[in-house]
């Protein structure tokens, strides 16, 4: 499956919402995204990754890249995630300590109002 | 006779893939080396631990290739033997060591690692602009090697003449031995 992006904001923060797989070939369009995003001056975001069937050293490398980005704006970017074959490359890379990582967009949300 | 056939079976892959260096074809190898895993036998809880790893090692000579020399292919080759389901990832982003993560640049190849880290200084994650096909290279090309360690059950990673071969094996489900 190729990978589907979509975005919408929900109590002032930006979810991006990601389907599919994000690989050495998809993860472009990820990173695109959430540069156009952050060009945009949204700085907040949570990456929904609730339909994300795969994901790869170079879609962590993307998710990095755009938490380094929003964080020169001090911004933020959540994940939502509860599925563990996911889950298992970001404690394999140490990244769970990197990103808040979250069971829901709510509880993402929740998180980031309550450390404002 | 019976003896020679038994080695040249044993040591024959039971599929090989060879890819133009596109990321685009990296899904596909990670999908053949799946569906090979579940044919020679591997344990389900195993196949995206397969899938993954397999990816991984895929993305990183596609990445090499596509520095070095994007005219050669990538070989896969999928083995089932002495009871492992087999992979093997091989480039040839020769000279071995070139390719950031290569063995050599782990044992202080400066001169090596110093290209590497020129060709990964301008990509588009510095420049903060979007195009290229390969995402984040100094975050994933480290990683890469991190993740697959961390997934394989057994990992070899050596020089060869052409450039870097990676080996991974699982073990077959008793059923399937």
């Amino acid at each position: 499956m190729d990978l589907k992006l979509d975005h919408h904001s929900k109590d002032g923060i930006e979810i991006v919402d990601v389907e599919g797989e994000i690989d050495v070939y998809t993860a472009p369009r990820l990173r695109e995204l959430l540069i156009e995003l952050v060009n945009s001056r949204f700085y907040q975001l949570v990456v929904n990754m609730e339909k994300v069937e795969f994901l790869d050293s170079t879609g962590l490398g993307v998710l990095v890249g755009g938490l380094k980005r929003v964080r020169a704006h001090d911004g933020s970017l959540d994940l939502v995630c509860t599925q563990e074959r996911i889950l298992k490359i970001f404690r394999i890379t140490g990244l769970t300590k990197v990103f808040g990582i979250h069971d829901t967009v709510d509880e993402a949300i929740a998180a980031r109002r309550a450390e404002k | 006779m019976s003896q020679a056939i038994t080695e040249q079976d044993a040591e024959m892959a039971t599929v090989e893939l060879s890819f133009t260096a596109l990321p685009a074809h990296v899904r596909t190898a990670r999908l053949v080396a799946t569906a090979v895993a579940r044919r020679s036998g591997v344990d389900e809880s195993l196949l995206d631990e397969v899938r993954l790893a397999v990816g991984e090692a895929c993305s990183r000579a596609v990445e090499g290739h596509q520095l070095y020399c994007p005219a050669e292919p990538v070989r896969l080759a999928l083995t089932e033997a002495a009871g492992r389901f087999e992979v093997e990832v091989t480039d040839t982003c020769a000279p071995a060591g070139r390719w950031p993560g290569g063995p050599a640049r782990a044992e202080g190849d400066s001169a090596a690692g110093g290209r590497a880290e020129g060709d990964r200084a301008r990509g588009p994650s510095d420049s903060g602009t979007a195009g290229s096909s390969v995402a984040d290279p100094r975050i994933g090309a480290g990683l890469g090697i991190a993740v697959i360690e961390g997934l394989a059950d057994d990992v070899e990673i050596r020089e060869t003449a052409d450039g870097t071969s990676i080996r991974m094996s699982w073990p077959l489900a008793e059923a399937a031995r």
